[in-house]
């Protein structure tokens, strides 16, 4: 305990002002969001949200927040001051994650019940297109340039490239069983896709579509199976990835350039997805089963802290605050 | 002998894949012998009419949307054999027109179809037939099994058992051929989990029983003194919704009633199967039990199968399903696999009541030297089967 607060103040007195601001973590089975305060470590308010919310990512600005209400068939869109529902956005049937368009207006929702990736005109509020993919639809990625989106689908175990323009699919990759979680990096040159029940990370680049690498994990003394990369995050320098390894209760550090894993740290149970502080130097992870958030030293790579927060936490974004 | 054409109709959608394409004609068979089912005693739980049909019938909606990025065209023909019918006849008819078969049977005629000169090199996956000796003595090479056995189930629940610590154990077993099948498999398991079932009472009450079945329980169940758990074998679901509250001892029932060990059931939530059930509940109109799971398991495997392989033909397939290339997601919370040894689809195993997830086995504790998973039924060094090594 006395250690976790050492390393926890000095945690706190290193960061600048300049890094205040608040994790949002979406509770699946308590149809709320906790938001955290990236200074304290606290949960500072508990927002009631529409059914079962998973998917969730501010506008540019952040002055909108939006919530992939599953159950309740809708985006809903939020003031992040005032925690109000401002109104919904029509999305399809259970939208479980979306991406915002680097034009801040056009969300890319994944129906998982469907099989269907949604377009939505957040100003018009109207649905721009509706583009079938494979069953069980998840992961969503849509590249810096604006030109490519990505839908995986959990069950058919592909990733599927959408151009924007035309709203048609242009290729279909197969990757390892049940992809959940997908990310453009390096100027948009390689795409990364997760496979829970592959074990796997496949790399792809993105002008031939062809697999250049694939990530494996392993953990001492977990069997394979239990070890199912979920979602993931790249630091600024996009150098390092932190990947969820969901039940294995572990998230992997993966050096990005030779793809090998450097580290594991242990969190809490079946970790799902992730957000960084404003300055980088901390990430919070949501863990499923043990209903808490776990806050990473990214620079030591340790864990230092579990925050309690809602029934089943999924979905995690930042929003940085002036306050502090 | 009817036949029934099962018709396919998912758009087909003008998309153009940059994965490399190979067409291939899937062609599954889901060939069935229908069977009398005995009277019970209440007819709470009907048997589903399409029961495993509707799983396979799911297996091909899945399938054929990945096969439509890969311009891989399943389809799916169903060929029911009424009880007097010629299944021998049904059976060669179905192998000369496809090489993949699920087969909706009992044991004996499975192996009859199996033995056939018809299917040699033909892949069929038993999707009905939960008899531990057919993933032993007598397994065939051309027989895989996507329902766990018998000794998969029990053992999953002895795990529970053991783990719980209620080692001393009573049984009631109904007079049906199957129950006495459940009851030697939960005696068996009981056993290599160290535990006692003390005491074995059949459950023989006929037509001339003179008070209701929950009047009689008290009675009977008065003489097997203290124990911790009382496991009932009746797998046709006659007596035993009338034993839990009705025993003269206060303990909780397990086996085909209260605590179940199943290949699937509505209550499985958890690792995506929400989805799983919405999909079949939309498609069927009901949900989803074990039979319809273990039927969507085989077109599920031989999807995937052909999807790594860009293949269609048995022989690859069975190759690639027995490689440890081969893994599908089942839902169930880690990969399911075909054990190399006898063909059997090695799955978790639910432990649930009729409005719950109890646990799902493998429990944690229960350890293997290469997957938990064989912790339950016939691991390598102990199976009878030898058809897989020669």
């Amino acid at each position: 305990m006395k250690t976790t607060l050492a390393a926890l103040l000095a945690t706190c007195a290193a960061m600048p002002a300049l890094a205040a601001g608040e994790i949002w973590v979406t509770n699946e089975k308590d149809d709320t969001v906790s938001v955290i305060d990236v200074g304290t470590l606290e949960v500072v308010r508990t927002i009631e949200t529409g059914e079962r919310p998973r998917g969730i990512t501010f506008s540019k600005d952040f002055s909108k927040l939006y919530i992939c209400a599953s159950d309740s068939d809708t985006v809903q869109v939020m003031d992040p001051e005032t925690g109000e529902i401002l109104y919904d956005l029509p999305s399809g049937e259970d939208p479980e994650q979306f991406v915002l368009h680097p034009d801040d207006r056009h969300l890319y929702i994944a129906n998982e019940d469907d099989a269907i990736t949604t377009v939505v005109d957040t100003e018009t509020r109207q649905v721009v297109a509706q583009i079938d993919v494979g069953i069980e639809p998840e992961g969503m990625a849509v590249n810096k340039s604006g030109s490519v989106a990505i839908t995986t689908s959990e069950t058919t175990n592909m990733a599927h490239w959408i151009d924007t323009e035309t709203h048609e699919l242009f290729a279909n990759t197969l990757v390892d069983s049940r992809p959940r979680h997908a990310e453009f990096i390096k100027d948009d040159g390689e795409l990364w896709v997760s496979a829970e029940i592959g074990g796997t990370i496949s790399v792809f680049e993105t002008e031939g579509q062809t697999e250049i690498a694939k990530i494996d994990f392993e953990i001492d003394g977990m069997h394979p199976d239990r070890v199912q990369p979920v979602g993931f995050e790249f630091t600024e320098d996009e150098k390092t990835a932190f990947v969820a390894l969901g039940p294995s209760n572990h998230v992997a550090v993966v050096n990005a350039d030779t793809y090998e894993v450097e580290d594991y740290i242990l969190v809490g149970r079946r970790v799902w997805h992730m957000a960084f502080s404003p300055d980088k130097s901390l990430l919070f992870t949501t863990n499923g089963v043990s209903g808490d958030v776990t806050v990473i030293d990214v620079e030591s790579r340790e864990p230092i802290k579990s925050i309690k927060v809602g029934r089943f936490p999924w979905g995690a974004a930042m929003r940085p605050t002036t306050s502090g | 002998m009817l036949i029934r054409l099962l018709v396919v109709s998912l758009a087909m959608l003008a998309v153009t894949p940059a994965q490399p394409q190979t067409k291939l004609d899937i062609p599954v068979i889901y060939l069935r012998q229908e069977v009398p089912a005995p009277p019970v005693l209440s007819n709470l739980d009907p048997i589903p009419e399409d029961r495993g049909i509707a799983g396979a019938e799911l297996g091909l909606t899945d399938n054929l949307t990945t096969g439509r990025f890969m311009g891989h065209d399943y389809k799916l023909d169903l060929i029911t054999v009424p009880q007097d019918g010629d299944l021998r006849g049904a059976a060669v008819d179905a192998l000369g027109r496809s090489r993949l078969l699920i087969v909706d049977a009992p044991a004996e005629d499975l192996l009859m179809i199996a033995d056939l000169p018809a299917a040699e090199g033909a892949l069929i996956f038993n999707a009905a037939a939960p008899e531990p000796v057919l993933r032993g003595a007598e397994c065939r090479a051309n027989v895989f099994h996507s329902l766990p056995s018998l000794a998969m189930r029990t053992d999953a629940l002895m795990q529970f058992l053991q783990k719980r610590r209620w080692d001393d154990l009573v049984m009631v077993a109904g007079v049906y051929a199957v129950d006495d099948a459940y009851a030697d498999a939960l005696a068996t398991s009981a056993t290599k989990f160290g535990l006692t079932v003390r005491e074995r009472k059949d459950w023989v009450f006929d037509a001339d029983m003179r008070r209701n079945a929950s009047q009689e329980v008290p009675l009977f169940t008065q003489d097997f003194g203290e124990y911790d758990l009382l496991l009932v074998a009746d797998e046709t679901r006659d007596f035993c919704r009338y034993l839990a509250y009705n025993t003269w001892e206060a303990r909780p029932v397990a086996g085909s009633e209260g605590l179940e060990p199943v290949t699937w059931a509505p209550v499985v939530e958890q690792w995506g199967a929400a989805q799983l059930q919405n999909r079949f509940r939309d498609q069927a109109g009901r949900s989803m039990a074990s039979r319809d799971y273990a039927a969507w398991a085989a077109m599920r495997a031989i999807g995937e199968a052909v999807t790594r392989t860009t293949a269609a033909d048995a022989a690859t397939l069975r190759d690639f399903m027995l490689s440890d290339q081969f893994e599908l997601a089942g839902f169930k919370g880690r990969p399911l696999s075909f054990r190399t040894w006898n063909g059997q689809l090695r799955q978790p195993i639910p432990l649930v009541t009729r409005s719950a997830l109890v646990a799902q086995a493998p429990l944690e504790g229960f350890l293997h030297p290469v997957t938990e998973l064989d912790t339950l039924g016939a691991d390598a060094p102990e199976t009878d089967c030898t058809a897989f090594t020669e």
